[in-house]
């Protein structure tokens, strides 16, 4: 029988040299909670994140875009149903995991309470929120737990296109007229500073950066990944002709990097603490949806169990879908299963 | 493009986009995280759906395109049954609903497939795929609450007693229908009634509920008579062409 410490120093070897983590092995226990707490937190910001943008859907301007937007909150809500599943994987139920969000134990990213208040936001959405979440995530990718960095593969595939999404959105209103770039310079001097907050606080007053660089659960230092976001961004910003609101921000040619101004930790830490704009909505939204959900869940669980012991009150349908295939060329056939007597008369 | 054919594709286009964006309204609140993906994915379905009959409905004229169609027209121009425009309500509401336009709009599309119009039976046969799928999604959760508990049951006959009433302008005809060239739509309305019976009294068989035998009296939405819901629908997606007009987006 290994002893506690060789398994953890046999783990962190595997670790060392860029082995996954696989959900069958031995994991030190604070390895365990420390990820359950990311990918949940990442998992929750996914759904939680689907309420400022879903704000917009009724009201995008044109088809093309209603569909975009409509397929982008679905894409979210597909993260969010990964996610909650690779953190299945290391013991604990989506339920408690929802439970953990609804009682304010679990946080999700800070962003997501921000108001979105003109369609210029669901640009800068894309652009910047998207564009910050993509460079956190990249390095996920490698992540030393397996089900959870093969999540992110598939994630940050599509985050990337609606990253474009969003950018695409901008270039369309600061081409378009006076209003329309009013409303781009708006949205961007209300995201931006939130949008560098989401790489979570500074170097020296991260708490589990350490041992989340040691476990490589993390890769790269917060402060590493600001300076990239406002490297390329602030490009984006001139390519745009908008203004990011930082009057501290410069090219500096020693390092080639932008310098930026001071952050309002303040305010982050307001927002964490709750007293974010629209925390109290967000949250409300995700306990309404639940809990005005319970009895459409209950009703699912009952019909099986019945199903299950044969006490429906109706007989199970002979072809639920209706549309069964038929004959050797594929074709579909409605009337002939729909226990109709009549001949479909213009079928295939 | 004869008048007949423009107000009929309009009918087509308008029922599946006031129907996709009401189930829109659910996107992020659903029941469960599968549901609301779910439902995103049908309202995206009827909402590409409706592009399609847009484009075609705009294709002649130089100055219109789905989205002139789509935002620029008011509540008396909307040809959507009145059935797509009611509330969600709850899950019951919402799935009744689909359920019953879809399981008439699969057999609607059945025929269209073979319509005379060509593009009319492209975009049919495309679709009639995607209503195959709203049409067993629906009847699956029609069962489940109708047969699942005491309070479910309850919650499907009250959306019953508010929808089945919009039910019969499904199979009156509009004048434009009457006038349509023999062949665009292969099989009258009246006359699909007997096939979406059929499916009606078997799903709700099997969920234990009652075939209502009032009459779906409720009519107008096809010509333009509407509920007083569409034109808060239409003030909520025609906001930002009606505040900015002209503008590219």
């Amino acid at each position: 029988m290994p002893t506690e410490q060789t398994q953890e120093s046999y783990f962190q070897d595997k670790i060392d040299r860029e082995v996954r983590i696989e959900p069958t092995d031995w994991m030190p226990d604070n390895y365990r909670k420390a990820l359950i707490r990311q990918i949940s937190q990442h998992a929750h910001s996914e759904i939680v994140g689907m309420l400022p943008e879903a704000n917009w859907i009724t009201r995008a301007p044109n088809l093309k875009r209603k569909a975009a937007l409509l397929a982008k909150v679905q894409d979210e809500a597909g993260h969010g149903l990964y996610l909650y599943a690779a953190c299945e994987t290391l013991g604990i139920t989506r339920d408690e995991l929802y439970e953990q969000l609804h009682s304010g134990k679990a946080k999700y990213s800070s962003i997501f309470n921000y108001p979105t208040l003109t369609w210029a936001d669901i640009g800068a959405i894309g652009w910047l929120v998207d564009g910050a979440a993509i460079m956190n995530q990249v390095p996920l990718c490698r992540a030393s737990y397996g089900p959870y960095s093969r999540a992110m593969v598939r994630i940050c595939k599509e985050e990337s296109f609606h990253q474009r999404q969003g950018f695409d959105i901008m270039l369309t209103l600061c081409r378009g007229t006076e209003a329309q770039r009013g409303m781009a310079q708006d949205a961007l001097n209300r995201w931006w500073w939130p949008s560098l907050m989401m790489f979570g606080p500074r170097d020296d007053d991260s708490p589990h950066s350490a041992q989340s660089m040691k476990w490589k659960i993390k890769r790269n230092s917060n402060d590493e990944l600001r300076q990239r976001f406002v490297d390329i961004t602030t490009e984006q910003a001139q390519f745009l002709g908008i203004s990011i609101p930082d009057p501290e921000l410069a090219l500096d040619p020693e390092t080639g990097h932008y310098r930026y101004g001071a952050i309002n930790w303040e305010e982050f830490k307001a927002i964490i603490a709750g007293q974010g704009p629209c925390n109290r909505q967000r949250l409300e939204a995700r306990k309404t949806a639940w809990a005005d959900g319970a009895w459409v869940r209950e009703a699912a669980l009952a019909h099986s169990q019945k199903r299950a012991a044969g006490t429906s009150a109706g007989a199970p349908l002979a072809d639920p879908s209706g549309v069964a295939r038929s004959g050797p060329t594929g074709a579909t056939s409605a009337e002939t299963n729909l226990s109709n007597p009549q001949p479909a008369p213009y079928v295939k | 493009m004869l008048p007949s054919l423009y107000e009929y594709l309009l009918y087509l286009g308008d029922n599946t986009l006031i129907l996709g964006h009401r189930n829109s309204e659910w996107c992020g609140h659903g029941p469960a995280l599968e549901l609301d993906i779910a439902l995103t994915n049908i309202s995206l379905d009827l909402i590409g759906q409706a592009r399609l009959y847009y484009q075609y409905a705009a294709s002649e004229t130089a100055w219109q395109s789905e989205d002139t169609i789509a935002y620029l027209r008011d509540a008396h121009q909307f040809r959507n049954l009145l059935l797509v425009e009611q509330p969600n309500g709850d899950w019951a509401h919402t799935i009744l609903r689909q359920f019953l336009f879809s399981s008439f709009q699969h057999h609607l599309y059945n025929y269209l497939r073979e319509s005379s119009d060509p593009t009319i039976a492209a975009i049919s046969n495309k679709s009639y795929k995607e209503v195959a799928y709203h049409l067993r999604w629906s009847s699956e959760w029609v069962i489940r609450m109708g047969d699942g508990t005491q309070e479910s049951h309850q919650r499907m006959l009250t959306a019953l007693e508010d929808l089945w009433m919009f039910t019969g302008e499904f199979f009156l005809p509009a004048p434009y229908e009457d006038q349509l060239p023999t062949g665009i739509q292969p099989l009258p309305a009246p006359l699909m009634q007997g096939f979406w019976m059929d499916r009606i009294k078997e799903v709700f068989s099997a969920a234990g509920l009652p075939v209502p035998a009032s009459p779906g009296f409720q009519s107008g939405g096809k010509t333009g008579r509407h509920t007083e819901y569409l034109g808060y629908v239409l003030a909520e997606m025609q906001f930002l062409q009606r505040a900015y007009p002209g503008s590219n987006w």
